[in-house]
């Protein structure tokens, strides 16, 4: 029932071995403390078996995709925890200066707003001659009819976006 | 609702409540482990409906924002996340 049996130790580190590029190739850096990297792949690889989609293994998801969009992994809090505490707050993702040893990952709050406050993915109209589209894991802006299928910058996927303009 | 108990020493009415694929969960479980206390468990996201809402409940009379882990010591003291040395500090 756990899914945690049906992970295995292969699973984890092909995992980990592609993200690992696919981070570093992105900009972004992984939690040097493989320890602790190697358990949040395992977490996310059970939530996908779970779920169907890689929730936070440190936050409790509902189980309906929609609800639980923010926090699919990257989650919307990301980059801001990133650069305020130097870590996401699994602590998968962390800052340079973690990975130079220059700073601590230490528990951070948890950014994600209670779900009676939590903002809808909006999908204002607006005046310019092609809506701009917002990926709110990375940030990334393209003018296109719809946004793309998949972020070109992060890979997250075509329900991330939100209306910019 | 079932409560997971692991054997130790007494070191008062120790309770976590945690996820089973957080990792830093399960850092707080081996820290427990290695001091020996006795204490009590439930992993949320292995409960469902009415059970989980419960849970849910009694995590946020203690934590608002209903992370984990939520330590609850005697039913007076709460450490939100591993703060190892935090833990050490009140379960010596």
């Amino acid at each position: 029932m756990n899914g945690e049996d049906i992970v295995t130790e292969k699973e984890v580190e092909d995992v980990y071995q592609r993200l690992d590029r696919e981070t570093s190739q992105a900009g972004y850096n992984l939690n040097p403390d493989t320890e602790v990297t190697m358990e949040l792949v395992r977490g996310l690889l059970v939530n996908e078996k779970r779920y169907g989609y890689w929730a936070c293994p440190c936050r409790l998801a509902s189980g309906n995709y929609h609800n639980d969009l923010d926090i699919i992994c990257p989650c919307d809090y990301r980059d801001k925890d990133v650069t305020e505490y130097g870590s996401c707050y699994c602590g998968l993702y962390v800052s340079k200066a973690v990975v130079k040893g220059e700073q601590k990952v230490d528990p951070i709050p948890e950014r994600r707003p209670p779900p009676e406050e939590r903002v809808q993915i909006t999908q204002r109209e607006g005046t310019l001659s092609l809506p701009v589209w917002r990926c709110r894991v990375c940030g990334y802006l393209c003018a296109r009819d719809e946004p793309p299928e998949v972020c070109p910058i992060c890979k997250a996927k075509k329900e991330r976006f939100e209306r910019f303009m | 609702m079932k409560m997971n108990h692991v054997e130790g020493d007494d070191k008062g009415h120790v309770m976590l409540y945690a996820l089973s694929t957080c990792v830093w969960c399960k850092k707080t479980k081996r820290l427990l482990n290695d001091l020996h206390a006795e204490y009590y468990y439930v992993d949320a996201d292995l409960l469902h409906g009415e059970e989980r809402e419960g849970v849910m409940n009694e995590i946020k009379q203690w934590n608002p924002k209903c992370s984990f882990p939520t330590l609850v010591v005697n039913n007076r003291t709460c450490i939100v996340g591993y703060k190892e040395d935090e833990i050490r500090g009140l379960l010596k």
